[in-house]
């Protein structure tokens, strides 16, 4: 046991999860009509591990001759197989996909935290297993799209081009790939330039289970082969999860074609904590908000807003539990704080809290040794924050908490509103006449009572105001994907 | 000799108020043989940010009444309307040309789509909100709510039915909204306004602009304060394309133009593209 100002740790043995189970190869291609093929412009990238800054792999650069042949193949699935398949036997072949995923969790668990350098704990028990849950879910949907919307005729709308994000990085592709194939939809999916590796695995998933050629196209690259994917014309429905900033590029690249649209984008979501809130409880929810992932999550509690008159109190508890936060090696089984995804993303989130201590607000962090290589960040936050500060109004994507207070309810839900974002929220109380009315004045697509970062493939999810449109999750999550007489 | 019969002055309808517009200009509205009918406002880029304000300040508490409150205003604005058949049959004769008895088709229609919108008020929830399954011990549930502030660009061709068709269903919800109105056929629309403001609802929650679309529709397109722009008047693709890449700043929910059929019963469709879906979650235990 260490004795550190505040409180006491326990020091583990190490516990890394063997990496003998994943095989990665040294070069990948593109995944085109069913098979890896080279790039036409011969380029690619290298993929790292965060935790190590070790090169993984070096992955093909998909250009715009190479979406173009993506997208003639989903096309062609889509009008000679896919779209004219029957909704049931296209369910099976989701639930083969479901069951692959569950058979290979491990490896996949195990290579999702070698490249995004997420905890395996986090990885294991929640990108994977919700990732299987979203293809089983859809998968029952296939053959009852009509139970799905209020219309007796949903219709496919044709080729998806998705662009997905490396915070979640199979589990984002599980929220696109599931609900777009089901409809009947074929995709063209663009994984993360930082975190391809799960969606190349994904790829042979789909091999082993025979899936038609051409349904489920990945591209892997960075920002211009996601710009080349959106503005293909042949492509009938755009779907992206990523920052504001280039959900509101691709809003401006599909005005006044026909692609349907769905956005889900950043966050700067309010965590309340009223008077009366069971502090244990709410700690713990406060630390899942903001550190899970590494705060690498749009939804994250970024903003602490917690009442005056126990706010001394719950910063003390908070810090408390900060101090055993374990910080290191992902693929440990007792690391709590994995590593942030990658160099840019570190600049930002130190180029934030330099600008937050600039701005005069008192910066704190447990002692915590962060590893030499790798890109590290320890769980910080920043109290004495006022709602004009940079932190309390920008993502910063990290394990970054700015803490506000306020007097009454009317004040936090003000404050908590007080954003051009509206993705989540917290509450904590014991009053469950405040929980209803906090939810219901609340300007966010999710709101967590007494709880947080929850979610379920039934769950609808997404945002308000400038953190998106549509929703992924749930009957809601296939209207993105599905089109119907009197739909605009 | 036959009596000189008093005209009406045609004004924009902001926040409850019937002012004229503030750059105290006009255009001259013809009917259908382009035989002159009235000066209507010309709405300017300030009337339309003026406008916004009040269909913002009004957002919270049309938002806040309960469905079955907004249901039965709806219905009363329906009553209203109903009551006022002549005058709104012989407005849309001379703006849209054709027989009396085509004219007072479109109001009956017009009527039967309020009372239609009125009946969805404490409805739509059920049908689109509901409880989610989640595997864990959870309560979980979704709810749509009203998105804000919606601009609405009325069609062109459908004077009366078709402003009813469009604005019904943004406001039955709890959005509040700024219309602008067809270019060449506004009376209805100022009109119609008229039985808004006798209806029990609220100052702000419509608010009629009149005018060249080109005069008000790039401020509504890229104001900061509107959540979503439906573009059914656009008029031209060029514009429709330039007024959705302007509400890109700010994500507005946009819907595209689109062949409509003033007639058929509508869909859900004109209500949930403006329903932002809202999940909440609570743990169950003892």
């Amino acid at each position: 046991m260490t004795s550190t100002p505040t409180g006491t740790v326990f020091e583990y043995a190490p516990a890394p999860e063997s990496t003998a189970i994943v095989d990665i190869r040294s070069s990948y291609g593109l995944f085109v009509d069913g098979e890896f093929v080279d790039p036409t412009g011969g380029r690619s990238f290298k993929t790292v591990n965060p935790a190590t800054e070790e090169v993984l792999a070096e992955v093909a650069e998909a250009g715009e001759d190479d979406v173009d042949l993506a997208v003639r193949a989903a096309r062609r699935a889509y009008t000679r197989t896919w779209g004219r398949m029957s909704g049931r036997e296209r369910g099976k072949y989701l639930f083969r996909i479901a069951r692959l995923l569950q058979e290979r969790s491990r490896e996949l668990a195990v290579l999702e935290s070698i490249d995004n350098g997420k905890p395996i704990r986090e990885s294991r028990d929640f990108d994977v297993p919700q990732a299987a849950a979203h293809f089983f879910y859809y998968a029952g949907w296939a053959d009852k799209l009509r139970y799905a919307v209020p219309a007796a005729d949903p219709r496919p709308l044709g080729v998806a081009g998705q662009v997905i994000p490396w915070n979640f990085p199979l589990l984002m592709l599980a929220w696109k790939v599931a609900p777009a194939l089901a409809a009947g939809n074929t995709v063209v999916l663009k994984p993360a330039e930082t975190t391809p590796l799960s969606a190349l695995l994904f790829a042979e998933i789909c091999q082993q289970a025979d899936l038609p050629p051409g349904v489920v196209n990945i591209l892997t690259g960075a920002g211009e082969t996601g710009r080349a994917v959106v503005a293909h014309p042949d492509v009938d429905k755009v779907a992206f999860t990523g920052s504001t900033e280039v959900g509101k590029q691709i809003a401006r690249a599909v005005a006044g074609t026909r692609k349907k649209v769905t956005l889900e984008l950043g966050g700067k979501a309010a965590n309340i904590v009223f008077d009366d809130a069971p502090v244990d409880q709410a700690v713990e929810g406060i630390v899942n908000g903001i550190f899970f992932n590494q705060g690498h999550v749009c939804c994250a509690g970024s903003r602490l807003l917690v009442q005056e008159s126990v706010a001394d109190e719950v910063l003390e508890r908070l810090k408390r539990r900060m101090g055993t936060l374990r910080l290191g090696d992902p693929l440990d089984k007792n690391t709590d704080v994995g590593a942030i995804n990658s160099a840019e993303q570190l600049t930002r989130i130190k180029e934030l809290s330099d600008v937050g201590e600039q701005e005069g607000a008192g910066r704190w962090s447990p002692p915590c040794d962060l590893p030499t290589n790798g890109f590290w960040f320890p769980p910080t936050i920043f109290t004495g924050v006022s709602q004009a500060h940079r932190i309390a109004r920008e993502e910063i994507f990290g394990p970054v908490l700015s803490v506000l207070t306020f007097r009454t309810p009317a004040e936090a839900v003000e404050k908590a509103n007080n954003t051009p974002y509206g993705l989540s929220a917290g509450v904590w109380t014991d009053k469950g006449s405040r929980i209803l009315w906090a939810a219901d004045k609340l300007r966010a697509g999710v709101v967590w009572a007494n709880t947080f970062n929850k979610f379920d493939p039934t769950s609808p999810f997404g945002g308000y105001k400038e953190s998106g449109y549509g929703r992924e999750g749930g009957r809601h999550g296939l209207e993105g994907y599905l089109t119907w007489e009197g739909k605009a | 000799m036959s009596r000189v019969d008093v005209r009406k002055t045609y004004k924009l309808a902001i926040g409850g108020q019937f002012p004229r517009s503030e750059s105290g200009r006009t255009y001259e509205v013809t009917d259908a043989g382009g035989k002159f009918l009235a000066n209507a406002s010309r709405a300017s880029r300030k009337d339309a940010r003026d406008a916004v304000v009040a269909a913002r300040k009004a957002f919270g508490g049309w938002a806040g009444k309960t469905p079955y409150n907004r249901g039965q205003v709806l219905y009363r604005v329906a009553e209203v309307l109903e009551g006022r058949r002549a005058q709104f049959a012989e407005e849309v004769m001379r703006s849209e040309g054709g027989t009396r008895r085509q004219a007072e088709a479109v109001v009956d229609a017009s009527v039967d789509r309020l009372v239609w919108y009125a009946g969805w008020a404490d409805k739509v929830a059920q049908v689109v909100g509901g409880t989610n399954p989640v595997a864990a011990p959870y309560f979980d549930f979704s709810v749509p709510e009203p998105t804000g502030v919606v601009a609405v660009l009325a069609p062109q061709d459908s004077s009366l039915l078709g402003l009813v068709s469009v604005v019904a269903p943004v406001v039955v919800t709890g959005n509040t909204c700024v219309v602008a109105t067809s270019q060449l056929r506004p009376l209805p629309a100022i009109t119609f306004s008229e039985v808004l403001a006798t209806s029990d609802v609220p100052g702000g929650v419509v608010n009629v602009l009149t005018g060249p679309l080109a005069d008000t529709a790039p401020t509504l397109a890229s104001h900061m304060d509107v959540n979503a722009i439906d573009l059914t008047g656009a008029g031209t693709d060029e514009d429709a394309t330039a007024w959705e890449t302007a509400a890109a700043d700010n994500l507005k929910r946009v819907r595209r133009p689109a062949a409509e059929d003033w007639l058929a019963e509508p869909g859900l469709d004109r209500m949930t593209w403006l329903l932002e879906t809202k999940t909440v979650w609570h743990p169950i235990g003892i």
